[in-house]
Formats: C-alpha cells, sequence, structure tokens
C-alpha cells in the first residue's frame, strides 16, 4: 500500500473520493431520506458516529480478527454501532427517527462503511484509520446535506423549517418524492463533470507547449 | 384475507417499489442494468433470496427475538447471510444448471439493502407467515421488473448519441428519475 501523509488520510474522503459523489457507494441512504435538511444532517451525523465507531475498533482489533472471517466480523462490529445509534436517535429525536424509519437499520449495508473497513481500517494504525474516517465521514455528511439543501428549498420553500423563498413561491413538490432524489443527484453529477472538464480544458491550455497538437481549443 | 395478500403482492410491486419509491437495492439496479438477460437473473436470484428472507425473519421474530429485540438487527445479518451460503452449497449440488443461472449473484445479493430492508419492514408491519411470503415475491418482482425496465432504455441509449458529459452515471440517474415519475402514477391504484 502506497504511504500517504496524515494530511491526504483526512481530506481524501472529504473531496477528492467522496463516497456519494465520486464514488457513488452509499446511494440507498443518500437518495431515501434527504428530502429535508433535518433529515440528511440526523442521516449524516449517524452514519458518521457508525464509520469512526466501526474503523476505530476495526483498526484496533486488526490483528485479533482471522482473515477468512474478517468480513462478518466488521458486519458484527458495524450492526453493534447501528444498534447504538438507532436507539440513542430514538431517546434524543423521536420526530427524526420516526421519518427516517427503516433507513436507520440500514446504515449495516451502506456499502460505504464495509469498504472503508476492508480497505483502510484493517491496514492501517488507529490513529490513521480515525483520520481517514472522520473524512469520509463528513464528505459523506456533507454530500447529504447538499442533496437535502436542494431538495427542501425547491420542494418545500423552506430551510430547516424556516420559509425562505417567500410566500409567493409554488413548491417543486417533485423535488421532495422519490424521482426528485434521483434528479437531484443526477444533475449534481452533470455539473461535477461539467466543472471537471473545463478544469481539465483549462490546464491543458495553461501548460501550453505540451498541448500542442492537442484538439482543445484556447478557449481564454 | 386473499384480497390483502393480492394487496400486498401489487402494493410491493408497484406502488411502493423498492428501487424506484424506496430506494432499495441501488446497487444492482446501477450496476448490472446494462443488458436485459443478465437483469432478468439478477430479478430471478433476487426473487428467491428475498423470498427465503422472508421466512427467515419470520421464524426469527416468532421464536427467538421476542425476548430481545435490540439483538433484531444482528442476527437477521448473521442468519440470512449464513442461510444465503448454505443454500448455494445446495444448489450446487442438487441442480448445476440452477446454479450456473444464478451464479455470482446470490453472494452479492446477500449484502444489498432490499434484502435487510424486506426483512425490517416485514417486522415493523408485522405480517405473518403467507402475507411476508406475498410480500417478498411481490418485491422480487417489482425489483425484476425496474431492472429490465432500466436494461432495455440502457440498451437504446447505447445506440443514440448522447453529449459526452451525459455518458455514465448522471444520465443512469436521471433516466432513472423519469422511470420513478412514471411509477408515481400507480399510487393512483389504491385510493380507498
Amino acid at each position: 500500500m502506497r504511504a500517504t501523509t496524515p494530511t491526504y488520510d483526512l481530506t481524501r474522503g472529504f473531496w477528492r473520493e467522496n463516497p456519494v459523489l465520486v464514488q457513488l457507494l452509499g446511494l440507498c441512504p443518500a437518495l431515501a431520506v434527504t428530502n429535508t435538511v433535518a433529515n440528511s444532517l440526523a442521516m449524516g451525523l449517524a452514519t458518521f458516529f457508525v464509520l469512526v465507531g466501526s474503523s476505530l475498533l476495526v483498526s484496533t482489533l486488526k490483528n485479533l480478527i482471522p482473515h477468512e472471517v474478517r468480513i462478518s466480523a466488521y458486519i458484527l462490529i458495524i450492526a453493534t454501532f447501528v444498534t447504538v445509534a438507532d436507539l440513542v436517535l430514538a431517546a434524543v429525536v423521536p420526530d427524526i427517527h420516526k421519518a427516517l424509519g427503516a433507513f436507520i437499520a440500514l446504515i449495516v449495508v451502506n456499502c460505504m462503511i464495509l469498504g472503508r473497513q476492508e480497505a483502510f481500517a484493517s491496514k492501517r494504525p488507529v490513529g490513521r484509520a480515525l483520520l481517514d474516517a472522520i473524512g469520509t465521514g463528513a464528505g459523506f455528511t456533507v454530500a447529504l446535506l447538499m442533496m437535502g439543501g436542494i431538495r427542501e428549498i425547491l420542494g418545500y420553500g423552506t430551510f430547516l423549517g424556516r420559509p425562505l423563498l417567500g410566500a409567493s413561491y409554488e413548491p417543486w413538490i417533485v423535488m421532495i418524492l422519490p424521482p426528485g432524489g434521483f434528479f437531484t443527484l443526477g444533475f449534481i453529477l452533470l455539473g461535477f463533470g461539467w466543472w471537471e472538464s473545463r478544469r481539465q480544458q483549462r490546464s491543458v491550455v495553461r501548460d501550453w507547449p505540451h498541448g500542442v497538437g492537442s484538439t482543445t481549443r484556447r478557449t481564454a | 384475507m386473499m384480497g390483502d395478500l393480492v394487496w400486498i403482492l401489487v402494493s410491493a410491486m408497484l406502488v411502493n417499489n423498492f428501487t424506484l419509491a424506496l430506494f432499495l437495492g441501488l446497487c444492482p439496479f446501477m450496476g448490472v442494468s446494462a443488458r436485459v438477460a443478465t437483469a432478468l437473473r439478477m430479478g430471478a436470484a433476487n426473487i428467491f433470496v428475498l423470498v427465503i428472507t422472508s421466512m427467515t425473519a419470520w421464524v426469527l421474530n416468532t421464536f427467538v427475538l421476542g425476548a430481545a429485540p435490540y439483538l433484531r438487527l444482528i442476527s437477521f445479518i448473521v442468519v440470512i447471510a449464513s442461510l444465503v451460503q448454505i443454500v448455494e452449497i445446495a444448489i450446487k449440488k442438487i441442480s448445476p444448471t440452477l446454479f450456473r443461472e444464478l451464479g455470482i449473484f446470490l453472494p452479492l445479493i446477500t449484502t444489498n439493502c432490499a434484502i435487510l430492508g424486506l426483512a425490517i419492514f416485514q417486522t415493523n408491519r408485522g405480517y405473518g407467515f403467507l402475507e411476508g411470503l406475498f410480500f417478498a415475491v411481490g418485491a422480487g418482482l417489482g425489483l425484476t421488473l425496474a431492472l429490465v425496465l432500466m436494461a432495455s432504455i440502457r440498451e437504446q441509449t447505447e445506440l443514440a448519441t448522447v453529449p459526452s458529459l451525459a455518458k455514465g452515471m448522471g444520465l443512469v440517474l436521471i433516466i432513472a428519475g423519469s422511470l420513478s415519475l412514471a411509477f408515481m402514477g400507480f399510487a393512483g391504484l389504491f385510493s380507498s
């Protein structure tokens, strides 16, 4: 495994390899519960907690877990933390717990969490695993908030329950229904793709002598 | 009684379609929906595992978990995953043809959120054994329908001229959104 700096471990999951927006992992919660900002925040924080807890434990126990049954062991550890998160949410914010419903339990099968255990926490020291979990968990939460923000503002005309767009705004009901989830993520991905291709064109122009002969037009 | 069962089946298949309305089982929906033939096999394997899951969840809920409900999540995962492995070994022995058809999909499906989702929904709604079976078959048929529809559309888009930007997941998600929009229409089926 390539050596990396602690800063890189922390920031990688946040932006460059964002679980939802780049790797398309954990789509199930990212689409299902992001119809309001409050739900997105609760889901993001619950997943953050489960990811950080399991990464810490897996990284600590990595020499004790036999290689053959490692996946089952990871799942058991994740399921334990999800049970804790489920009970805590039910006690602290019962309304949101009810709105999220079965999707809290479904954090167990969020492939992003299992992926981080298998690819990172099981091979690295505890400190690095913690940094990676914090970065990835924060990236996941931010992606969920982005989806939740767009969908709540367009679908209800509110942000965190406060009116934002005024009484004359006709809400786009479709944004808070299931199709809105697909459309929002689809357009975010298209936007990212457009931004990325523009950036590549610019870098070709900037490195001009090497860009000679490329088909890219000089746009600036 | 029969009417209730049919309602559960149709509702799980169309109105509350697992993939297009509840976002369960999105990984196979995005991953193996490029060809219609593969999509059909994946759907069949899904129905199979969902039925096993439904029966397992009913047994666990009725006979084991009454005393310790907080262990539900952990025991569902462990028992369903092991059972699918056992059934896979049995099929390999009894019917190699069927094994080739369902093949690599079986272990993949076990970690699919549709499976755990079915077990949890069934528990939350308090379904009995027969209701659970109809729910599982309906959910499986719904997943298959969504997969096959998606695969046929994606086969067509390969022949169409799509802007280079939209090639990839962006386009797939927008197609999924349109399909989901169409399925919203089924909500009017039961207006009682």
